[in-house]
């Protein structure tokens, strides 16, 4: 058990008013590790709020330098930032917004060969990553190594989200079964996406881990959370195991990790 | 003919006895089914079974669009 300092009890007296959080909720919390795949549109809030909740341990991966389009949507970077690596800028605000929290930078672009070191040891895993390569290769290590995890995506004006409890509840694999075909499509910056909506997004995958983390309510497990932000609608679809998954399922088909070819994004 | 069909969640009517999903989607504007996982009451289809499972009278359709987005980590 930790021992909250006056200070803490302050600085979380948000949380721990909270039912379903409290103080047992905090102290959860604070001896947690996340791991946030991607410091980009997705992993920046998710970050920001990961880091101000006291998640105790947070890693962050991204082999990405600083760039002025990312400004728009990535707010855990400033515009003094650009040319930083992604994971340094990341883990300056986020040490800056909350002292308790450790942050485990990775630089480095995830692939077969590394992911498992990477996401081993962490308790959750927040998917913040633009490819579908990675989308895959995330969603297989994390059902292989069993660790639950949350899958983003945006688009334009829309958004998706699932949690995965890797063997319980639908895998992404179920959903969507392999990388869609990478000639037919201009990619994700090509197609572009309202800032916003990433906040968005990255914020309910933020709201997963730390549902997950203390129990409070249930994750998004056997749903896929989508929502179009320009009729502002929400929906939330119903899914279950897939029987014949390639990776969950009882007689896999994948059961080594593989990198994916890189596929981009669009959706007409 | 008039068939009654709930697509992403929303009653449609289509004026059609009988298509495929395959035709569905085409029909329903997606012009990439490439992009699209498809489940049909609950279960998903095998998308080499886009062109032969033919969609009938209440099915309850949802089109799931593969999204990334996010950072190139």
């Amino acid at each position: 058990m930790i021992d909250f300092t006056e200070s803490q009890l302050e600085r979380y007296s948000r949380h721990i008013l909270l039912d379903s959080v409290g103080v047992e909720g905090q102290q959860k919390l604070l001896g947690s590790r996340v791991l946030i795949v991607g410091a980009g549109g997705l992993g920046a809030p998710a970050a920001m709020y990961c880091a101000a909740a006291g998640i105790g341990t947070i890693g962050i991966v991204d082999a990405d330098a600083v760039e002025v389009s990312n400004l728009q949507r990535q707010i855990i970077h400033f515009t003094d930032d650009l040319g930083s690596a992604k994971v340094s800028s990341a883990r300056e605000k986020m040490e800056a917004i909350n002292p308790d929290v450790t942050v485990e930078p990775v630089k480095a672009f995830v692939n077969a060969s590394n992911i498992v070191d990477i996401i081993e040891g962490y308790d959750f895993v927040i998917d913040g990553t633009d490819n579908f390569a990675t989308k895959f290769l995330i969603n297989d290590a994390c059902v292989m190594q069993g660790i639950p995890f949350s899958h983003g995506g945006i688009l334009r004006f829309n958004g998706q989200t699932m949690t995965v409890l890797p063997k319980e509840s639908a895998c992404y694999r179920c959903v969507f079964h392999k990388p869609p075909p990478k000639n037919m499509i201009p990619t994700c910056s090509e197609a572009g996406v309202l800032g916003a909506v990433a906040g968005m997004l990255g914020t309910v995958q933020a709201a997963e881990a730390l549902k997950y983390i203390t129990g409070a309510g249930d994750v998004l497990a056997d749903a896929l959370l989508t929502f179009d932000a320009l009729p502002m609608n929400f929906r939330k679809v119903r899914l279950k195991r897939n029987p014949n998954c390639a990776v969950c399922s009882e007689r896999p088909s994948i059961t080594e990790l593989r990198d994916e070819e890189q596929a981009a994004c669009d959706l007409k | 003919m008039i068939m009654k069909l709930t697509i992403n969640g929303e009653k449609k009517e289509v004026a059609r006895e009988s298509m495929t999903v395959k035709e569905l989607l085409a029909h329903q504007g997606v012009e990439m089914p490439d992009m699209v996982s498809v489940q049909i009451n609950g279960d998903f289809l095998e998308r080499d079974a886009f062109d032969s499972r033919i969609v009938r009278e209440g099915d309850e359709i949802d089109f799931l669009y593969f999204m990334g987005g996010g950072s190139s980590a």
